[in-house]
């Protein structure tokens, strides 16, 4: 049976979502239930790494599709970090770069959301 | 589940039946891994098979067997010298792969909600992707690939 967690630690008012194992049909819920409880707890700045993700699916790139519009109508984004080159190939193939900012590491991804609240809040 | 391996000329032929599960699809891509390293594929191509049949099987339980958890899913693995070929045969709702559209991010970005994508996997990673129904009685996909020798 192949696995999938995640957990999620706080950098800031940036939560940070790490993938580990397959994400598949079958484990997309658990991933769905995260964004949902962020969404509910109005945490909208979103980083997802990809570090420990062995495998991705179709049914796992939906999840990012399900709730980027209502995250960035919220002035928040999901950005991605650490992805190696077997799942960015399949993000890649999808088209997915041009929708997601694709960062190599947290710190990357947080620093840009601490800028561009810098800029918002002008 | 149940797991049939044949060699018959030079073939080799390996079967697995499963159930319309999403939690059968890990078994599903372990057999496929299994199967395509003895094939001696490149391990990009067993990644991109795997995922191709990931894709069908998952395309399968959600829309052919609408979720029913009971259905049966059959899966043929065979290959040669030159080439894999995998069939995956369901009972389920016939479906026409001509109604489905190639995937549109914006829309999807609208809608938050994603179709298709599964199948245009399966036909940029596998060399041709061919579908087969019969209606009130089964659908055929059938997937193959190339394999080219280093």
């Amino acid at each position: 049976m192949a696995e999938f967690s995640t957990s999620i630690i706080n950098k800031g008012d940036v939560s940070v979502i790490n993938l580990s194992g397959y994400l598949d049909a079958h484990t997309a819920p658990t991933l769905e239930d995260n964004f949902t409880d962020l969404i509910d707890q109005n945490k909208f700045k979103i980083v997802v790494n990809f570090n420990d993700l062995a495998y991705i699916s179709s049914a796992g790139l939906g999840v990012f599709m399900a709730y980027i519009e209502k995250i960035r109508n919220n002035n928040g984004d999901i950005k991605l970090t650490n992805m190696n080159d077997k799942v960015f190939n399949i993000f890649d193939l999808l088209g997915f770069p041009l929708l997601y900012e694709i960062f190599k590491t947290d710190e990357e991804a947080v620093t840009k959301f601490n800028e561009s609240s810098g800029v918002g809040s002008k | 589940m149940r797991v049939v391996e044949l060699a018959v000329n030079k073939k080799n032929i390996s079967e697995l039946i499963v159930k319309s599960r999403t939690e059968n699809l890990s078994l599903i891509r372990d057999f496929v891994s299994n199967k395509a390293s003895a094939a001696g594929l490149s391990k990009e191509d067993i990644e991109n098979i795997m995922l191709s049949v990931d894709e069908a099987c998952t395309n399968i339980i959600k829309h052919a067997y609408n979720s029913y958890p009971d259905g049966e899913i059959v899966i043929n693995l065979e290959f040669n010298s030159e080439k894999i070929s995998i069939s995956i045969i369901d009972h389920g709702s016939t479906f026409n792969p001509d109604t489905v559209p190639d995937p549109d991010l914006q829309k999807y970005y609208k809608n938050g909600r994603v179709g298709g994508l599964g199948m245009y996997l399966m036909k940029t990673l596998m060399d041709d992707v061919k579908y087969i129904s019969v209606p009130g009685e089964y659908n055929k996909v059938l997937l193959s690939k190339k394999i080219n020798v280093a």
